[in-house]
């Protein structure tokens, strides 16, 4: 791909864990008692079978039932420099591959070559003692991170201010409320200069507040051209910030390449949203004798079906419809919800050619834009639905049936311009924005005229 | 483009490295500091009595010995007056033991962040080694004074002084790597620590004399480390002929310990974080 330097490269690497030994029980007093008396042996060669492992275990057939492969078979490289997403469903293997690649645990098969200072971030505040005041739990937090006490001396105003308690400095960290420990905690981590950086699902702790620091300081972090891989369930941050990632799926890699699609697959094949659904039997199809729904889609401006858009293009939605009886007027509609499950609007049909006119039977294909820059981040369901007029009466809904997913990539010229944390609001319109500047110091106002889009 | 010399981590399957890696070790002096630090800072917070603690225990294993062995049951002490004979001898061992238990606890204690964050292993079993000297340190008041009262003189034999800590460290040390490691994967430990210290006071002269042990087995009895320490102590600050016979096999018994813990430490390191 290009010629810069390897950070990571891991080959082949398996891990393996024995779950869930069961426990023997016996039908009779004399079988019970003998095997009590064994329990000692029994119990070690237990517990000695949850860490040996003999060659059975790589061949398909032979394995063990009681054999987890955490990660099989993954193989990947990471350039200097690179940021890389990994994601996955739970038990898929991502917490396994870091916790190998800090060194916490030993791969069963397989190899790793790390190339440079590596620094793990599992956790924010580890070994954090309630005991000892803040300024010394700084010190012993950046230690186990990896930093030498030199370079704590030198960061350490910054790490404190950055913390927002340096009040509270010298009291012991049992006195902080927990919003202050996880910020004192963060801000050590969030200045730690390693060559790579291995960070796991810390964003999903703290409130919201704490995460727009977090998102602020990796996006800092890829500015200065370290590496990061970046295990996340926040599909938005992922995109976001990584250009590229991982998915994997039962310990296995099974997709790797530029976020937007990475993510939009996953979230296609994992999660069951899908930017296509089609009812080619009208036998199925919703609807009724009067209409039924053929087909329904998000496309992007040049016509592509798509499940992932970027947040400045238009997304398209469109429906395709059957009239098997003739003569009503009617308009097909939808509505949009977002993650939370809040309704953004309802949209109807509404070209002049068709309003208020009866219609022939046969097909018809109606198609709504939704301009770029102006929803937010995130993903979007669409529910079609139609209604017959005089009377008003719906001959079709179908919930959520296809969704989408808009993507911030932060470029800059998006509304986001260089934040890089969650934004808040369901829309996000890109506005006009007009600075005045006077040397003088005077007012000088601005020209509303001057300002239209 | 020049870079500066890189550094590269090899992770494989299997024990690695079979020994323990000690530029690796230098590397993370500084948590290694930290980390005794922190255990000296945290032993005694939130007690009205703080340090004096390590005054008070010894002290009052030191009155109630010297009640029950010296006066009751008239244990000889050679001549020397029991409360001189056992001070220097339970100061030492109140060292031994405290670090003793407490390093050998100490992986399961620190589980949490085994799980977490990669450091070199033998930080945890080593930093009791270390920080519980600070208790000694302030113990030797209680020697200091005794021997005060008794108008003990300093002879030369207190040179031997820092070697005598050196050994009395090995033994903590030796036995944490052992059963730091067994008491991870084995929670037994835990609760046969307590017995196995209690076993270990009986095991060597600290409520009696060596002297009393009898010329065929004391080659055997010169084996377990902790007789060396103590007689060599008692020699040490009270002036009597050096007990090299206790302190050469002791000091090899003690080698074999430390190595072969150090082995066996760095073959299980690798399995800890899965077996918590």
């Amino acid at each position: 791909m290009d010629d810069r330097e390897t950070a990571i490269k891991v080959q082949n690497l398996s891990k393996c864990y024995r779950i869930g030994l069961k426990e023997n029980m016996h039908d009779s007093l004399l079988k019970n008692i003998i095997s009590f008396i064994g329990n000692p042996v029994s119990n070690y060669r237990r517990h000695r079978s949850l860490y040996r492992f003999d060659d059975s275990i790589f061949e398909k057939d032979r394995c063990p039932s009681d054999i987890i492969w955490a990660l099989r078979d993954v193989s990947f490289e990471v350039k200097k420099g690179e940021i890389v997403g990994i994601i996955g469903t739970n038990g898929a293997g991502k917490s396994t591959l870091l916790k190998i690649l800090s060194r916490i645990t030993g791969p069963t098969r397989g190899r790793a070559e790390i190339h440079g200072r590596i620094s793990s971030l599992l956790e924010v505040g580890t070994g954090f003692h309630p005991e000892l005041t803040g300024r010394e739990n700084v010190y012993l937090n950046g230690t186990i991170l990896g930093m030498k006490n030199k370079e704590i001396n030198r960061k350490f105003d910054a790490i404190v201010d950055f913390s927002g308690v340096e009040k509270f400095i010298d009291t012991p960290v049992k006195r902080y409320s927990s919003g202050m420990k996880v910020r004192l905690a963060f801000s050590v981590a969030a200045h730690l200069e390693p060559d790579i950086l291995l960070i796991d699902e810390v964003l999903a702790v703290g409130d919201a507040q704490f995460q727009k620091k977090c998102l602020n300081k990796m996006d800092a972090v890829r500015q200065q051209g370290r590496t990061v891989l970046f295990v996340s369930h926040n599909m938005q941050a992922v995109t976001r910030l990584c250009p590229r990632t991982v998915l994997l799926r039962g310990g296995a890699i099974h997709a790797d390449g530029p976020s937007h699609k990475v993510v939009g697959y996953y979230m296609d094949s994992e999660k069951g949203t899908r930017a296509e659904r089609l009812w080619p039997d009208p036998e199925d199809a919703p609807g009724d004798d009067i209409a039924r729904l053929l087909a329904v889609r998000v496309r992007t401006e040049n016509g592509k079906t798509a499940d992932a858009v970027d947040i400045r293009k238009p997304v398209v939605i469109e429906m395709e419809y059957e009239v098997l009886e003739p003569g009503h007027a009617l308009f097909a509609y939808f509505h949009l919800v977002n993650e939370e499950g809040l309704e953004l609007f309802e949209s109807f049909e509404n070209d002049p050619e068709w309003r208020r006119r009866r219609r022939a039977a046969g097909r018809y294909t109606a198609a709504a834009r939704i301009p770029g820059n102006f929803l937010a981040e995130g993903i979007f369901y669409v529910t079609p639905a139609l209604r017959t007029q005089d009377p008003e009466v719906r001959r079709f809904r179908v919930d959520d049936a296809v969704a989408f997913q808009v993507i911030d990539s932060m470029d800059g010229d998006s509304a986001r311009v260089d934040c890089a944390y969650d934004l808040g609001g369901v829309i996000r319109p890109l506005l006009k924005w007009e600075t005045r500047f006077d040397p003088n110091g005077k007012k000088i106002p601005t020209d509303p005229q001057d300002m239209s889009v | 483009m020049k870079t500066k010399k890189s550094f590269i981590t090899v992770i494989e399957p299997g024990p690695g490295r079979q020994f323990v890696d000690l530029r690796e070790l230098k590397e993370y002096r500084d948590l290694f500091l930290s980390f005794v630090t922190r255990q000296v800072k945290v032993l005694y917070a939130q007690t009205i009595l703080g340090f004096s603690w390590a005054l008070i225990k010894p002290l009052f294993q030191i009155v109630v010995f010297s009640v029950i062995f010296g006066k009751v049951a008239g244990v000889s002490s050679d001549g020397i007056p029991y409360i001189l004979f056992s001070s220097v001898a339970i100061i030492p061992w109140t060292y031994m033991s405290q670090a003793m238990t407490e390093s050998s606890e100490s992986l399961v204690t620190g589980h949490a962040m085994l799980g977490k964050v990669y450091f070199p292993r033998l930080v945890f079993p080593l930093t009791p080694v270390l920080s519980r000297l600070v208790d000694f340190g302030i113990s030797m008041i209680i020697i200091l004074g005794v021997c005060l009262y008794y108008r003990v003189s300093p002879t030369w034999n207190l040179l031997l002084f820092p070697c005598l800590t050196i050994m009395m460290m090995a033994v903590p040390a030796g036995i944490g790597l052992w059963l730091s490691s067994l008491a991870i994967r084995f929670r037994d430990v835990k609760h046969a620590m307590p017995f196995i210290i209690q076993m270990l006071i009986y095991s060597a002269p600290i409520v009696y004399s060596a002297s009393s042990i009898s010329e065929q087995y004391r080659i055997f009895y010169s084996l377990n480390p902790i007789v060396g320490v103590i007689e060599g102590f008692r020699a040490c600050l009270l002036g009597a002929p050096v007990p090299w016979v206790y302190i050469i096999p002791g000091a090899v018994t003690e080698i074999i310990i430390i190595v072969s813990g150090a082995f066996y430490f760095k073959r299980m390191e690798r399995i800890f974080a899965d077996v918590i």
